[in-house]
Formats: structure tokens, C-alpha cells, sequence
């Protein structure tokens, strides 16, 4: 039991790892493609069939160019400040329910690596370390632009943080629960969250925006007023350690939204589904239902990112804080009056 | 137990490193690894949300501002104003009368009658939200308010310096 028990979980974070990679690393390629679409382009397509090979090449490539340390840096922090943002970037998926339980072998296998009862603070404590990755590289570059890049990093993050937790805040007093799995399982056929917290999902993907330091947010590395922002001085495998985490944060936040508000691996008439094939592939096809979500909020993402232009630092931090803030309060009343409401009507 | 061992050696660690390194940065970074042993700590006494919520508001948002004022201020060795052997004596003396304050209010304490709890499930947010609302309602909203007025002073400072500049 203790065995089986361990390779299975060892084996779910094994496949979550492979696949959060894969996906960082096809999320580039897409970006890409996306742009050169919406731009009337063609994109990659040297490397492989349709440029598939692309985020091979592009991987070699950062593997093998020169590593600078700049000789004012501070070295250790230089070095752990990408290591950090890569880190913590994959931490996130490992309270997520990617799917029903299933069955494999005879044995029913639970699609999420750990169920804790905080599940959502979790992640949100995982995104609130996030910042570090980005505030010790900038601040041990030991560059001025750099530091910009991190300050405003640090800064928007807070900023948003709270407007995201007042979110979720009025979520949870719809679901009454704080477990992932929980949440899941409470959206079942088409019961999904978006329906009842529509204005909570809006600011919680506003602020996700700003999490994951995406254009129209992404003053943290403005290029044209800090060069490359916290990420200027880094080059390698170092940079790249940087933006893969941040297509991982992106990856990570579409799941999160995918599952609180989009129903995660349910979709309307799964119960026929999953009666007619089965315990295996009914619930993989929620699995798959559930992946379906999270690219096209990728896609969400890329497409944004290529049709709305940077917002100005003021501006940002006057929407953090005067706008979603106040909203954000605005609609944990209006859902308290709401429940409070049926639950007198309920009870006449 | 052996754990429990272990990581409160981590956190002393850490916390002597915190006052003993030069560097504020540094400083700064090591309270926050002080900080995540603690939430460690937390977990081991089954106390999920404490240890979350600890997680979240030391190690996601105060340190962030620690140190984001710390990167602004760019402090550097060579800046750094020197403290003259008086402050130092008094800060000496003032720490040694906190800590004889501290070594006297333990020896109050029983630590022989600490009973183990029966109800382990005490430090999830159920239950601690039901105790937090039931039987601790008042000291809850007191804090509340105190909180708020730190808010508001706060916010009441910084229009005062925008007047006059």
C-alpha cells in the first residue's frame, strides 16, 4: 500500500513536471505563432514541421551561450535570483485536481498530487514568493535599470495581491470551502463559478495579468524605459531561467483560473460521458476538457499580449488600487447580501 | 520529534545570521528564511492555516516591503552612519533588561503542565474561524480597529508630507 502509494504520487509529479516544462516550452513556440498570425505573419518555420522544433533550438542555444556575471553583482544572489523564480514557479500545480479520480489497474488513482485543506492559500503564498525570484536578481545586478525593473515588480505585485485575495475572498463564500478538490467537485456539469462571481473572475484575471508581469502589465521589464528591467544584466541560461518561469506563471495562473472559475475538468452531460466509457477514459476526457480550458486561456493571454499596448506605471498602480480594490469590495457585499438574501428566502 | 529538532536548529541559525551579517539585504533575506522555518513549525503542530497565513503576510508581503525600502535606500557599509560607543552601551544595557524581563516572566511558567491537545484539528480554518467568531468576537474586532487606525494614521502622514513639499 505504502509503495504503491508513493509511485504513484511520485509518478503524478513526475508527469506534472514534464508536462508544465513541455508546456513552457511550447507556450514560446505558440507565442510566436500567435503574434505572426495576428500580424499577418508566418512565425517560426525553419526548425521542423510548422517551426515544432523551435523551442529545441532555442533551448540549445541558451544552454550554450556565455554565462556574465557582472563584475559589481552581488555573485550568490545574482545566481539565486533566477534559480528562485524558476523554483517557486513550479510549486503552484501541486494542490490542483487535474481530473476525477481514475482508474488505472484496478486502482483508483486521485488526479492531484496533494489535496491540503488551504489549497487556495497555498497558491496564493506561492505567488506572493514569486516576486522574490524577480527583487534579488534586479537588486544584485547591481545596475540602476535593474533595480527600476525590480521595485516595480515588487510593487505591482502587492498591489495586485490584494485585489486578487479580495477576489477570491468573495469566491470562497460561494464555494465555503478552501480545498481545491472540493471546489472542483462543487462545479460539476456546468455549475461553474464564472456564473456566479462574474465580476470577481474579471478582476481576478486582471490582477493575474499583473501576477504573471504579462503585457498590459509588464512595466517590470519595460524595454523601452528600462532596457530589459530586472533582467538586464542576465544572459544565458540565466535569462532563460527568467522567462521560463514566467511561461510557467503563466501556465500555472491559467490553471488556477481554469479551475476556479471555469469548472476545471467539468463540462456539460459528463455523467453520460463518464457512463459510457467508463472509469478510465471518462474521466480522462475530462482531463482533456480541463487542458482545453487552460490553452485557450493561454491563448487568452498571447492574444491580449499582442493587441493591447503597456500601460503607464501611474496608470497601473491607479487601477490596482482605485479601481479593482474598491470593486473588488464592492463585490464581496454585493455576494454576501446575495447568499444572505436566499438564505432568507429560502427559509420563508 | 527529531524534525522539530532540526528545524528549530535552522531557525536559530538563521536568526543569529539575520543580526550577525553585514549586509542589510542579507539581513533581510535571512529573517525571511527565519520566517519560512517558523511556517515549518506551524505545520508540524498541524496549524495548516496559521502556517499559511504566516507564509503569506511575512514571507509574501511584509518582507517584500522590508525590502523593498531596503533597495531603495541602497545601503552600503561605507554609508552606513557610524553608531558612537554611547548608543551602543545603552542598546546593550536595554537589550539585557528585555531579556532578564523575559527570562523572569518564563520562570512563571509551568512548562511541566502543558498537556498535550485532544482536538488536533484545531488549527484548520473550520474550526479556527468558528472559535475566531464565537469566542474571541471581541479582541477580533479590536484588532480589526486597531489595525485600521495604524491604516488611517499612516495614510494621514503621507498627506501631511505632500502639503508641504
Amino acid at each position: 500500500m505504502e509503495l504503491e502509494f508513493l509511485i504513484e504520487k511520485t509518478a503524478l509529479v513526475l508527469v506534472l513536471f514534464v508536462l508544465t516544462l513541455t508546456i513552457a516550452a511550447y507556450s514560446t513556440w505558440a507565442e510566436r505563432k500567435v503574434a505572426a498570425w495576428l500580424q499577418d505573419r508566418v512565425g517560426p518555420n525553419r526548425a521542423g514541421p510548422f517551426g515544432l522544433l523551435q523551442p529545441l533550438a532555442d533551448g540549445g542555444k541558451m544552454f550554450f551561450k556565455e554565462e556574465i556575471i557582472p563584475s559589481g553583482a552581488n555573485k550568490y544572489l545574482f545566481i539565486a535570483g533566477p534559480s528562485l523564480a524558476l523554483l517557486v514557479s513550479f510549486l503552484g500545480t501541486a494542490v490542483i485536481p487535474f481530473g476525477q479520480n481514475i482508474e488505472i489497474f484496478g486502482r483508483v488513482v486521485p488526479l492531484q498530487v496533494t489535496d491540503i485543506n488551504v489549497g487556495i492559500l497555498y497558491i496564493f503564498g506561492v505567488v506572493s514568493l514569486g516576486v522574490y525570484g524577480i527583487m534579488i536578481g534586479g537588486w544584485a545586478s547591481n545596475n540602476k535599470y535593474s533595480l527600476m525593473g525590480a521595485i516595480r515588480g515588487a510593487s505591482q505585485n502587492i498591489s495586485y495581491e490584494i485585489a486578487m485575495g479580495l477576489s477570491i475572498i468573495a469566491l470562497l463564500m460561494v464555494t465555503n470551502t478552501l480545498s481545491f478538490k472540493e471546489i472542483a467537485a462543487q462545479q460539476h456539469g456546468w455549475h461553474w463559478n464564472v456564473l456566479y462571481q462574474p465580476l470577481g473572475f474579471l478582476i481576478f484575471l486582471i490582477c493575474a495579468f499583473a501576477e504573471t508581469n504579462r503585457v498590459p502589465f509588464d512595466l517590470p521589464e519595460c524595454e523601452t524605459e528600462l532596457i530589459g528591467g530586472y533582467q538586464t544584466e542576465y544572459s544565458a541560461f540565466k535569462m532563460g531561467a527568467y522567462m521560463f518561469a514566467e511561461y510557467i506563471n503563466m501556465f500555472v495562473s491559467s490553471v488556477v483560473m481554469a479551475v476556479l472559475y471555469f469548472g476545471g475538468y467539468n463540462y456539460p452531460g459528463m455523467d453520460a460521458v463518464n457512463q459510457a466509457l467508463g472509469p478510465t477514459w471518462g474521466p480522462l476526457i475530462g482531463v482533456g476538457v480541463m487542458f482545453f480550458k487552460i490553452i485557450a486561456f493561454i491563448f487568452f493571454f498571447m492574444w491580449v499580449r499582442w493587441t493591447v499596448p503597456r500601460f503607464r506605471y501611474d496608470q497601473l498602480m491607479d487601477l490596482g488600487w482605485k479601481v479593482l480594490i474598491p470593486l473588488a469590495i464592492a463585490n464581496i457585499v454585493i455576494t454576501a447580501i446575495v447568499i444572505v438574501g436566499f438564505d432568507l428566502f429560502n427559509k420563508l | 520529534m527529531s524534525l522539530f529538532y532540526v528545524v528549530a536548529f535552522l531557525s536559530i541559525i538563521f536568526a543569529l545570521l539575520v543580526i550577525f551579517t553585514k549586509n542589510p539585504v542579507h539581513s533581510v533575506l535571512y529573517l525571511i528564511a527565519t520566517f519560512f522555518t517558523f511556517t515549518i513549525h506551524y505545520i508540524i503542530l498541524n496549524a495548516q492555516f496559521l502556517a499559511v497565513v504566516n507564509f503569506i503576510v511575512y514571507m509574501g508581503a511584509i518582507m517584500v516591503l522590508f525590502l523593498f525600502v531596503l533597495m531603495l535606500m541602497n545601503l552600503n557599509t561605507d554609508t552606513e552612519p557610524m553608531k558612537s560607543t554611547l548608543l551602543k552601551v545603552v542598546g546593550a544595557i536595554a537589550g539585557g533588561c528585555l531579556l532578564v524581563t523575559l527570562i523572569g516572566s518564563m520562570k512563571t511558567l509551568s512548562t511541566a503542565s502543558t498537556t498535550a491537545m485532544d482536538n488536533t484539528g484545531i488549527g484548520l480554518v473550520e474550526n479556527l474561524g468558528k472559535v475566531l467568531f464565537s469566542d474571541f468576537l471581541l479582541p477580533f474586532e479590536l484588532s480589526s480597529i486597531l489595525l485600521l487606525a495604524a491604516m488611517v494614521g499612516a495614510v494621514l502622514l503621507a498627506k501631511k508630507e505632500n502639503k508641504t513639499a
